[in-house]
């Protein structure tokens, strides 16, 4: 097993800004943005993103954390996953809402989790921000509004993101080659 | 991720898989405040609900939890069905099964009938209430409306008070409460009380007053009269006036402790009416987080296919 370095600090720091820039270039504004977090990685890149987007334009957006567990279609069909926590809120009825996610590989996730937002009102509009997009790996019709950085990975592989504020020393993404 | 295919009781779950059920009760109680109640997960799942004796609760409960989770479901009960017309239990089972189905619900009044099903077909099954021996999932909505209250139970102080001997509420709350290291008193007359409890590693005490002082919690429960052959004590007004638990009671209590009861509560026996509506009382607590944990056994159990 070999595991190679895709991004770290301060590329990671930089990417985050670039995202919030054309988030802010697509003219999102507070009132009517909310950013949604998908578990269990997720909710740390829309932590950063949330944090970067404030301080940019000098205001805070409401976050949330969306578990889309219960939404899976893999359900017994593979060893069951333990929930997380679902924490919004907010109403999304109507609102724009940023969807993140650390890794967009098959896209089923993203999908289990637009229907897990269904619970929660009917959003004006949906974008999904990812930071790293796993290109050629998709299951579904389903591709990314906002890309940090694509990688083009084998099925085969593996993208691991660790993240400080999970206990890690650094924040680090690597492609690990089974 | 759950060890065994079914929920007999809770003797043989070990206190991970309390914890698991646990946690994923309370990501359900999320969902069931949500503006849309309902999950997919079980929407290729059949259950059937198969209840030998009467239940208000537990049935609905049970029922509920299987519609939130977008179960389809089947009931069963057998008044009115052919159990009367002297059907075994695995036929009336394996009848039910043919029919496709994946889980059963079942409330039985012989204790170790889910375990003698278990043994013989293929379903995953809940126990719903096996005579006077368990009821486990009223067990863990316990355990889950205590940790809301009390955070972890280890060297909590909880007790039981009323009729234990015919109570499978009362066992299955001893069993789950010893595993998270709570101390474990029962209250009672003598008549009530099983002989040789003690050997479960809980104390025994005929004195209600002293095991309110003594208590964080108390889980008390209804005299079951329709289990009792002979009497055990001289008459209702007596055990009221020995072992009933009123406001007042409550009052004079050098702390404030919580007040649980798994119905259907016999008022002026064991609780007086103003202390079963008092806010020490966490009794509607205890049904609304019984949906819950309902959703997250079956959740569990069904993810093993």
């Amino acid at each position: 097993m070999t595991r190679k370095l895709i991004l770290s600090s301060p590329l990671l720091e930089i990417t985050i800004s670039r995202l919030c820039q054309e988030l802010i270039e697509n003219q999102i504004k507070d009132t009517e943005t909310v950013i949604l977090g998908l578990q269990p990685r997720g909710i740390y890149f829309a932590e950063r993103i949330a944090n970067e987007l404030g301080k940019q334009l000098n205001t805070s957006f409401p976050v949330g954390r969306l578990d889309a567990t219960f939404f899976r279609d893999d359900y017994r069909r593979r060893d069951t996953i333990a929930p997380n926590s679902t924490d919004i809120s907010f109403l999304i009825e109507n609102k724009r809402v940023i969807l993140v996610d650390d890794v967009l590989a098959t896209g089923r996730m993203v999908r289990a989790a637009l229907d897990a937002m269904n619970s929660f009102g009917r959003p004006a509009k949906v974008e999904l921000c990812v930071l790293i997009d796993r290109i050629y790996n998709r299951d579904l019709p389903i591709n990314a509004d906002y890309v940090g950085k694509s990688v083009n990975t084998l099925p085969t592989e593996k993208v691991l993101v660790e993240w400080k504020e999970q206990g890690h020393e650094a924040d680090k993404i690597w492609l690990i080659t089974q | 991720m759950l060890k065994s295919p079914h929920l007999l009781g809770i003797k043989d779950l070990d206190e991970e898989s309390i914890h698991l059920i646990v946690k994923t009760a309370k990501e359900f109680k999320e969902v069931l405040n949500r503006p849309i109640k309902k999950v997919p997960s079980l929407r290729d799942v059949t259950i059937a609900n198969v209840f030998f004796e009467n239940s208000t609760r537990t049935r609905l409960s049970f029922e509920l939890a299987e519609k939130r989770l977008s179960a389809d479901t089947i009931n069963f009960s057998a008044s009115g069905s052919s159990v009367k017309k002297g059907e075994t239990l695995l036929d009336t089972v394996n009848n039910i099964l043919a029919m496709k189905v994946d889980m059963i619900v079942m409330r039985h009044a012989s204790p170790g009938a889910p375990h003698y099903l278990a043994k013989h077909i293929k379903a995953n099954i809940v126990n719903a209430g096996d005579g006077t021996h368990e009821h486990p999932t009223q067990a863990l909505l316990d355990t889950y409306s205590l940790q809301e209250k009390l955070g972890d139970l280890a060297g909590k102080n909880i007790a039981i008070i009323g009729d234990i001997l015919h109570s499978r509420v009362a066992l299955s709350n001893i069993y789950a409460l010893k595993k998270q290291g709570a101390n474990v008193r029962l209250c009672g007359p003598s008549t009530l009380i099983p002989k040789h409890i003690q050997s479960l590693g809980v104390e025994v005490s005929h004195d209600v007053k002293s095991t309110l002082e003594w208590c964080a919690a108390a889980n008390v429960l209804r005299i079951q009269l329709e289990r009792q052959q002979i009497k055990y004590f001289p008459s209702l007004r007596e055990y009221s006036q020995f072992f009933g638990i009123t406001r007042k009671m409550l009052e004079e209590l050098p702390k404030e402790i919580v007040l649980m009861h798994p119905g259907p509560i016999n008022r002026g026996v064991e609780l007086s009416s103003d202390a079963a509506d008092s806010p020490h009382s966490i009794i509607l607590d205890q049904v609304e987080n019984g949906v819950a944990v309902r959703m997250a056994v079956l959740y569990l159990l069904a993810s093993r296919g």
